[in-house]
């Protein structure tokens, strides 16, 4: 009897529902916050676009995580919190992102004219007047970086997807020699890219001589880069080929090897090559490893076997790192062969994205 | 009987003759294949074997007493080890500063796009983070050097000025800004893509059985993910970070252009000139001026900071490694029960 009677007075303490907050509170406290933050720092005039983010994200976190501590309770609080710090967590990301594309942008287009793309650079020194003057101009880094990689491109396409073929369609999953190898890929993929390079030098120095600088001792130093990226993505591309294709090959009495090539291969094309071009764009940015291997020049030289070779990124770094005697000239080159670098980079990027969608499979 | 044995020849027994001959463009072609294959390791063996045949002269190298070594870089080393120790700590506390700085970051973004934005934007949103690891190292370093440096100045005054009295902030704070401190973050930025991408690939395999029985016992997003989600992707997590630090131990040209530092053991993250020198940046700041010797112990240090980088990587496969082999297992015991 007691009970029954304690029992109402507990249940009007109780409420099944608790406090919430409405649906549109995060953003429009985010805005909100933006807003006062800003207002108050022009006020002070300290406005500064970093500090105006940085203070817009504490007071946002502050402000939903009391609010909905006292109304929603603290575990309410916590995720709400987590979501904004969450939220900024990506904004932290792409800040430096496009930070680093509009300097890049900005720097660079003050240079890059069509003849700083066709035209030797560098600076001439005249007895007569003992002036020195500085032409702008990349041709020399182009055309070291398109041979360079090219070669590079051409070594390591084919082995890479030989090898992405053995892994995937002649090993059996239990063979040590897969495993061991599938290992090797990993821990390949991990090689500073400077140790890439002193390998190259070494490699060459031993065979060479002390003078081992070259273009194609730089290829191979990329190679050693750039091998790993193209076996995993295409041994990725290759598994997605649908079993059955290869069974009704084998099954017609194609031969193994033909089936490899004329159907697993074929299926699987439009995603090696965008995995290769996406490769590609990989090792044409690799500054170090070219660097060590290749070292830099102002001169054009289009022999890959003899003799430095300049490239886009060594020139970024080294007309950066060791101007010139006019340094701000010497800067400028940076920003142009960086610039140059970046849109080449796109350009790849943009292949890779094309070819993926213009020569997918178009079943199902 | 007799006739079976005829056609299929005195030799052949009969049941060979399903088998059926083998092609010669098989067999070169699974030659070719693995001969591919095989180059890996004949690739991997070769960088050890020809870095120790360069890098050997300097290390046995007598450095009191060799034209080129002693006093190498303004310094009496004694021996290639006093030369690469400090190297070597400069190459790790960077390392660890920009993952301090960048592991939560990088975390923080895998789960926004796994478990936060919503599903339509999460692959574009992922494509921006995967452009990061499209720009050049070179670029990164060239903006760490106009942007970045300035930019963390005032930091660098704020924190020495409050908080000098640790070892970390000591002074003289730089005033150009090529301090540990800019070295770090933008390596942080460099090694964000690598951490979020394989994050995020392993907070997407969590079991969605896991995450709604979270959810359906009253758990908010964030307890959801953890109770279900990072007791999953712990492992991989680890080795993820790991991973990062392999990528950051290597790191070059970012190193080289922002910080200006000198070969010597030292936490300070704020002054120019009392930094540690990585062993990355030391090879491309002095590698072009070095004499043949000289380069003999660059290539020294390249040595180490292979070892180093490849035991983290393998360390870091393991790790992936034996944590995919528990969670193929997982599957069928979730179905018994």
């Amino acid at each position: 009897m007691t009970a029954v009677t304690s029992s109402p007075a507990t249940a009007s303490s109780i409420t099944l529902t608790s406090g919430q907050l409405p649906r549109w509170i995060e953003p429009v406290l985010a805005v909100g916050t933006a807003a006062v933050v800003a207002a108050v720092l022009l006020v002070l005039q300290l406005f500064n676009p970093a500090v105006w983010l940085v203070l817009t994200a504490v007071f946002y976190l502050l402000a939903i995580g009391i609010g909905a501590g006292i109304v929603e309770g603290r575990r309410k609080a916590v995720d709400r919190v987590v979501r904004g710090l969450v939220v900024c967590a990506f904004i932290l990301a792409v800040a430096p992102l496009i930070s680093t594309l509009w300097t890049v942008v900005a720097q660079g287009l003050k240079v890059l004219t069509w003849d700083f793309v066709t035209k030797v650079g560098g600076s001439v020194f005249d007895p007569n007047t003992l002036a020195v003057t500085n032409t702008p101009g990349a041709l020399q880094a182009v055309v070291g970086t398109l041979i360079i990689t090219g070669i590079a491109a051409v070594i390591s396409v084919p082995i890479g997807i030989l090898a992405a073929v053995y892994l995937t369609e002649y090993a059996q999953p239990s063979n040590p020699m897969r495993r061991v190898i599938t290992f090797l890929v990993d821990v390949m993929t991990g090689i500073p890219s400077i140790v890439a390079g002193l390998f190259a030098f070494s490699l060459f120095a031993l065979i060479v001589g002390p003078k081992a600088f070259s273009g194609f001792s730089a290829s191979i130093a990329l190679c050693v880069l750039m091998i790993p990226i193209v076996i995993r993505s295409t041994e990725e591309m290759i598994r997605l080929v649908p079993n059955e294709l290869r069974e009704a090959s084998l099954a017609l009495g194609v031969p193994r090897a033909t089936t490899i090539i004329k159907v697993v291969l074929r299926t699987a094309a439009s995603g090696i090559v965008t995995g290769v071009v996406l490769a590609v764009a990989r090792v044409v940015g690799e500054t170090a490893p070219i660097f060590i291997a290749a070292s830099f020049t102002d001169n054009f030289n289009a022999d890959p076997f003899s003799g430095p070779m300049q490239t886009l990124p060594v020139m970024a770094y080294t007309s950066w790192a060791f101007p010139g005697k006019d340094i701000e000239a010497s800067q400028a080159q940076a920003w142009g062969a960086a610039l140059l670098l970046v849109i080449v980079v796109v350009i790849f990027n943009l292949i890779a994205r094309i070819v993926a969608k213009a020569f997918a499979p178009k079943s199902r | 009987m007799t006739d079976v044995a005829q056609t299929g020849g005195a030799t052949a027994a009969p049941t060979d003759k399903l088998v059926g001959k083998r092609r010669a463009g098989d067999g070169f072609f699974l030659g070719l294949s693995t001969t591919a294959a095989a180059s890996i390791m004949v690739i991997l063996a070769g960088v050890a074997i020809f870095l120790i045949l360069k890098g050997l002269p300097a290390i046995t190298a007598n450095w009191e007493t060799n034209h080129d070594l002693a006093g190498y870089q303004n310094k009496n080393w004694g021996s290639f080890w006093n030369y690469v120790a400090p190297l070597l700590w400069g190459s790790l506390w960077s390392s660890l500063i920009a993952l301090v700085l960048g592991a939560p970051v990088a975390i923080g973004i895998a789960l926004f796009i796994s478990h936060y934005a919503p599903r339509k934007l999460a692959g574009p949103l992922a494509y921006v983070v995967d452009l990061l690891a499209a720009v050049p190292s070179i670029v990164f370093g060239l903006w760490g050097v106009i942007v970045m440096r300035p930019f963390l100045t005032p930091l660098a005054q704020f924190l020495n000025e409050y908080l000098g009295w640790i070892p970390l902030f000591r002074g003289p704070v730089s005033s150009t800004g090529s301090t540990m401190l800019a070295g770090g973050v933008v390596l942080a930025v460099m090694i964000l893509p690598i951490i979020t991408a394989l994050t995020r690939e392993i907070f997407l395999q969590t079991p969605r059985l896991n995450e709604e029985a979270a959810l359906a016992l009253g758990a908010t997003r964030w307890e959801m993910i953890r109770l279900a989600v990072f007791p999953y992707a712990r492992s991989g997590m680890i080795s993820a970070i790991l991973l990062g630090l392999g990528r950051a131990l290597g790191e070059t040209m970012a190193i080289a252009l922002i910080i200006s530092p000198s070969i010597l053991f030292s936490f300070a993250v704020l002054t120019d000139g009392y930094n540690s020198q990585t062993i990355a940046g030391n090879i491309a700041n002095n590698f072009p001026i070095a004499t043949d010797m000289q380069r003999s112990a660059l290539i020294g240090t390249g040595l180490m900071l292979f070892v180093v980088s490849l035991a983290v990587n393998m360390l870091a496969r393991g790790i992936i490694g034996r944590s995919t082999n528990r969670t193929r297992k997982a599957p069928k015991i979730g179905k018994r029960a």
